[in-house]
């Protein structure tokens, strides 16, 4: 009875240890990232694996991610996926890409309920970033692709 | 003087494209003219008898205007008797998107059955003066052609049976009972519209 216990968490160790998981999170976790009080700088993107414009700026991500690993910044890949795709096309993906950045799956069927929590400005479209700092009270929000440049000039006026 | 000015057309045009801008509820749309997958022309003013327009900015690819493909065609079915009809467009452009060009938009209203106009906005400036950012992105206008909701189709674009809200037909419903739109306005998700490259 003892060893049927451990063996969960066994299982979830080692699958742990191949990739990189891809967590549920909700709207509460939106409302935390965009109003805690730490000054972490967080870059929020909200992505999809059928996006063109989305996967096409994936590296300038992960080259930010690798880049201010070190200063307090945290790079988060909100996947908008269809929930039914998470194992095919989301966790693949990421296997697939290596991705390093932090991915999570936002697993809120109604998208009407956050848009706006995250940005007034975000229509909807696919790609778009928010950049928050909020010991500076600093936003910054783009509902376009995005270039390395573009992201690092936001995050080094959100630092 | 005239610098001043050319700057600000210029701003204003390029702020076209933006989200925010375009149509707001209760502004007044104007008319259009667009080639249908038969191939004629087709305004606003040619549907006999309209009580209202669902115009909806869709295409042929977007995961999300797939996922409400059937949805648009029941909205259609449900409504077009009662006079207001589905009048979907698709502004991706052809170049960014091939599989969205005109002769596909043909291959998909045959395939679907469309009951509906398709339109093929090739300019762009039906969706630049909607201010349309996404696909599928929906404008209720009324008999007067005047904007009356703005949003997506329903609450839950996944999943059609878990379905909580249905906006538009809320908003129909509303309007053709001559009541208040609890809901004129919601965000979806949705695939963004392929613009034109301009260099």
């Amino acid at each position: 009875m003892k060893k049927l216990a451990i063996l969960p968490v066994l299982l979830f160790g080692f699958c742990d240890v191949r990739s990189q998981d891809v967590p549920m999170i909700q709207i509460d976790q939106l409302s935390y990232w965009k109003n805690n009080t730490s000054d972490t700088v967080y870059v929020l993107n909200f992505w999809a694996t059928w996006c063109g414009p989305c996967v096409a700026e994936l590296p300038e991500f992960e080259k930010l991610n690798k880049n201010y690993k070190d200063k307090n910044v945290q790079v988060v890949l909100i996947s908008t996926d269809f929930k039914r795709n998470l194992e095919t096309d989301v966790k693949s993906f990421v296997l697939k890409h290596s991705l390093q950045s932090r991915v999570v799956f936002l697993n809120e069927p109604r998208a009407n309920d956050y848009i706006n929590l995250v940005h007034p400005d975000w229509s909807g479209s696919l790609p778009a970033t928010l950049i928050v700092a909020n010991n500076k009270s600093y936003q910054r929000f783009f509902e376009q692709k995005l270039s390395y440049e573009e992201l690092e000039a936001a995050v080094k006026a959100a630092l | 003087m005239i610098h001043f000015l050319a700057s600000i057309a210029m701003t204003a045009a390029l702020a076209l494209n933006g989200p925010g801008h375009g149509y707001h509820v209760g502004d007044k749309a104007e008319d259009f003219k667009l080639k249908n997958v038969d191939g004629k022309m087709v305004s606003l003013s040619d549907i006999p008898k309209a009580k209202g327009y669902i115009v909806v900015f869709t295409c042929n690819t977007c995961p999300y205007a797939k996922a409400y493909e059937q949805r648009i065609i029941d909205l259609h079915n449900k409504y077009a008797s009662k006079g207001y009809s589905v009048v979907a467009i698709n502004p991706n452009d052809k170049d960014v998107k091939p599989d969205d060009s005109y002769e596909n938009m043909q291959i998909l209203a045959k395939e679907k059955k469309y009951p509906f106009v398709y339109l093929y906005d090739e300019t762009q400036d039906v969706a630049k003066r909607f201010g349309a950012t996404r696909t599928p992105h929906v404008y209720l206008l009324d008999a007067d052609k005047t904007v009356r909701y703005i949003g997506a189709i329903d609450d839950n674009s996944e999943d059609a049976a878990a379905v909580q809200a249905k906006y538009v037909e809320n908003a129909i419903d509303a309007m053709s009972a001559g009541k208040t739109i609890a809901t004129p306005e919601t965000k979806a998700i949705g695939c963004s519209i392929k613009w034109k490259k301009t260099n």
